[in-house]
């Protein structure tokens, strides 16, 4: 009975005291209205990619032309322990192969799915697509450090 | 916000006194009690409390102030919701002297301390039946270590920290022949030797070992503190039946007007120790520790124990009379208190440090009993608290000068002021108190702000249960001069003791996953690469994987009736709060929760042909219900071979 009446008593004390001027619940309702429609497929979502880089610790940047081999190496290293019991290199497996990803997804943006997959699901729009396109099976996060994903990226690069 | 809560209680207050007038609402009505616990969702509590699970042989940990109980940690008893104890790797943490022993009854719980304050390393818990010590990690909230302690009975005084945590003081609450024999229980006086116990412990791993024991009379020993600050260096334990009854103790052990405390100068034994005044006994127990490479309990059997005899060894145990079969003996945030709680007396007896010393110094000894010198009582008092309550148990301190004892016969906790002796306040408990715990209540620096009373008796408190009730817990607000409830919980088990500790000394040592390049499990699989089945003879070895969401190999052909398989599972994440489970159907013992980075074993015995299914049990993604396979069993002649994979194009064989 406590448990009930204490946040029916809070939610309403909270309303009422919002009161004069926009309510809470205007507020809201305006910022929903000004959103941009979500995208309703992959192939919507993907229309912008390369402006798309993604939520998370990693900010637009420009991949040098030349291929760091041995930081590829040491990225191929990181693959094989930490992603592929769910990504296969050349092929779908319960995730996306990697191979050419760069020509649908900007550098920024696969870091940050490597890194921040949590919040990339939720809110990305690309991401969110993904999510349900391979059944809602979740990108792990596998901790990886930055250095290891942006060496993981440069694997990629090779294949 | 804080309007709302004051308009909704005392409402709420009404409701509840209209319905059906139950005792110590009004007390909770005086104040603004509901928000003074209330942790709003997402938020964290301010404290951990670590409570023993007295019969559940286990510890619960809360958050106070809200009273939410947080998780239960398996210590001694296995858990079979997660394979504690039933796993290959944790199976051998219940090794004793007399084999496996699944189960305990956990009492106090000790946090580690250095310079006298909680530093949340490690918590330390003893089982009383088969006398254990067991050390938790509290990085990670499991038990790493369980160690035996040989020729003792009852090892309900244990495991009293000190307070740089050089050693852990336990002793023997029933005497016992030692070592033991075949003797009539009637010879009590004569063939039965009490222990006190030194465990030190590893600055730097944790890790315990036993280093010393104290021929002690055959008394039965009930609860020990440590000196701290002054009187750091000293120990001071309580006994009761100084009768040396072995029937009706009821009757027969409260015959005497005073019983004992011990006083151990452990410094000085420490001195003996190093001269080589110790005779070495052969005995057994054994010590299980989890390696920290492997993650796999080792059990070794020890054989060897130093004794320490006081009347070979002068100036290191004294004696002080203390009314009247004392229980819980607290010393105070100063070292300069030692409250002995005489649980069958009236009033409270206080000694002082300082008098105790000077006592020895002037050898103020009334008596000796087996070369250990009594102190004449009078001379170690610092001053009795006349008529407190009835059936003083045990005594914590806020650092404000302040002691609050628990009450169990009329069941109350007192405030009582340390110097003076006087009562300041009393509030009733529902029902009948045994410990009592004020976070960082037993260290230098006492938290102040709240007590938690656990109480005995439940009886109308919740809503009824059938016979069995849960324990019931009551939180006080303990920062004005009144001790003001301000909420009842339910505990698990039967907590006993409790210490509590801010959460930031702990929250930011926490482990969230185990990092799988540390796996040093001999049969982890670290990537799908490496998952295999391996046949010795009758024995299989599966190197399974687990990420969400699938098993890996999920199809396993080639199993024999009469194998033993063993699934090998490794936890392929890295991120918090992702285990995965392993149940299979038929297995006699239990499931597996693997925790990421992590590896754990099952062992399955297949008994007859058939496919049989295994799956994830832990719910970890949307394609948690897809997380499965098959385990394909053929007869025990048959000749079909190991076979295993994850999708039909990656079947391998052997």
């Amino acid at each position: 009975m406590r448990l009930i009446s204490i946040p029916i008593l809070l939610v309403s004390t909270f309303l009422l005291s919002c009161g004069g001027g926009q309510s809470q619940i205007d507020k809201i309702k305006a910022q929903q209205v000004k959103k941009a429609p979500e995208p309703k497929s992959l192939a919507e979502a993907e229309k912008n990619w390369e402006s798309d880089h993604g939520i998370g610790p990693i900010k637009a940047f420009t991949l040098p032309t030349e291929i760091d081999q041995v930081l590829a190496a040491s990225g191929k290293e990181t693959y094989e322990a930490m992603c592929t019991a769910c990504h296969k290199a050349e092929e779908k497996f319960i995730g996306p192969a990697p191979k050419g990803i760069l020509s649908r997804r900007t550098p920024a943006w696969i870091m940050n799915m490597i890194l921040n997959p949590d919040e990339m699901v939720k809110k990305n729009p690309i991401a969110k697509q993904l999510l349900m396109k391979f059944n809602g099976s979740p990108m792990a996060n596998q901790n990886l450090t930055e250095d290891q994903a942006r060496s993981v990226l440069e694997y990629f690069r090779t294949l | 916000m804080k309007l709302s809560t004051r308009i909704a209680v005392p409402i709420l207050g009404l409701c509840l006194i209209s319905a059906c007038q139950k005792s110590g609402v009004d007390q909770v009505m005086t104040g603004d009690a509901a928000n003074a616990v209330y942790v709003a969702p997402g938020e964290y509590d301010e404290i951990y409390a670590f409570m023993s699970g007295g019969y559940s042989g286990q510890v619960t940990v809360y958050g106070l102030p809200s009273g939410r109980l947080l998780r239960e940690i398996p210590v001694f008893s296995k858990v079979a919701e997660n394979g504690y104890g039933y796993s290959e790797e944790t199976k051998a943490m219940f090794n004793t002297s007399y084999g496996e022993v699944p189960w305990d009854d956990s009492h106090h719980v000790e946090l580690s301390q250095t310079k006298g304050e909680f530093d949340g390393r490690w918590l330390f818990i003893n089982g009383n039946n088969t006398p254990r010590i067991a050390r938790v990690d509290l990085s990670t909230f499991e038990t790493v270590e369980i160690l035996e302690i040989p020729d003792v009975a009852g090892l309900h005084c244990a495991p009293f920290i000190t307070q740089n945590s050089e050693y852990l003081v336990s002793a023997t609450r029933f005497s016992v022949p030692i070592p033991q024999k075949d003797v009539p229980i009637d010879s009590y006086k004569e063939n039965f030797t009490g222990l006190i116990n030194y465990v030190s412990i590893d600055a730097e791993s944790g890790e315990m070992a036993l280093d010393f024991q104290i021929e002690m009379p055959g008394f039965n020993y009930d609860l020990a503190r440590n000196g701290k600050a002054k009187s750091h260096g000293w120990s001071f334990v309580t006994t009761y039946n100084s009768e040396q009854a072995h029937s009706l103790l009821e009757v027969n052990a409260s015959q005497k007007d005073k019983d004992l405390l011990a006083i151990i100068n452990w410094k000085k034994a420490e001195e003996y120790i190093a001269q080589g005044k110790f005779k070495e006994r052969t005995t057994s127990y054994f010590h299980n520790v989890t390696n920290e490479a492997t993650s796999i309990v080792e059990s070794r059997k020890e054989t060897k124990t130093r004794i320490l005899t006081p009347s070979e060894c002068p100036g290191m145990v004294y004696f002080i009379p203390v009314p009247k079969s004392p229980h819980g003996c607290d010393v105070s945030p100063s070292g300069e208190y030692i409250v002995g709680n005489g649980k069958l007396s009236a009033d409270q007896t206080v000694f002082s440090f300082d008098k105790l010393m000077e006592a020895i110094a002037n050898e103020n000894f009334d008596d000796e009993i087996d070369g250990i010198p009594v102190i004449n009582f009078e001379a170690g008092l610092d001053g009795i608290v006349e008529q407190p309550g009835l059936g003083p148990l045990h005594t914590e301190f806020d650092g404000k000068g302040n002691a609050y004892t628990t009450y169990f016969i009329s069941s109350e906790v007192v405030k009582w002021d340390l110097k003076s002796k006087q009562v300041l306040d009393r509030q009733p408990t529902f029902y009948s108190p045994g410990h009592l715990v004020i976070p960082g209540g037993e260290t230098t620096k006492p938290y102040g702000k709240y007590l938690v009373a656990m109480n005995k008796i439940t009886k109308d408190r919740y809503l009824p249960t059938g016979p069995e009730l849960a324990h019931s817990a009551q939180l006080f607000d303990i920062s004005g001069d009144k001790m003001k409830l301000l909420l009842d919980f339910p505990t698990k088990g039967e907590p006993h003791y409790a210490q509590a500790i801010e959460a930031s000394k702990i929250v930011s040592k926490v482990k969230k996953f185990y990092p799988i390049e540390e796996n040093g499990h001999p049969y982890s699989a670290k990537n799908e690469k490496e998952t295999r089945v391996e046949r010795k003879g009758k024995e299989v070895h599966v190197y399974m994987t687990a990420i969400r969401s699938h098993l890996a190999p999920d199809n396993i052909e080639g199993f024999k009736v009469g194998d033993e398989v063993y699934f090998h599972l490794t936890n392929l994440e890295q991120d918090w709060d992702v285990p995965h489970g392993f149940a299979i159907q038929g297995a006699n013992n239990a499931e597996l929760l693997v925790m990421p980075g992590q590896t754990r074993t099952l062992k399955w015995k297949p008994q007859k042909p058939g496919v049989f299914a295994f799956y994830c049990t832990d719910f970890c993604s949307a394609l948690h219900q897809e997380m499965s396979g098959y385990a394909r069993v053929s007869a025990a002649n048959s000749d079909i071979k190991l076979k295993w994979g994850l999708n039909d194009d990656e079947l391998r064989s052997e």
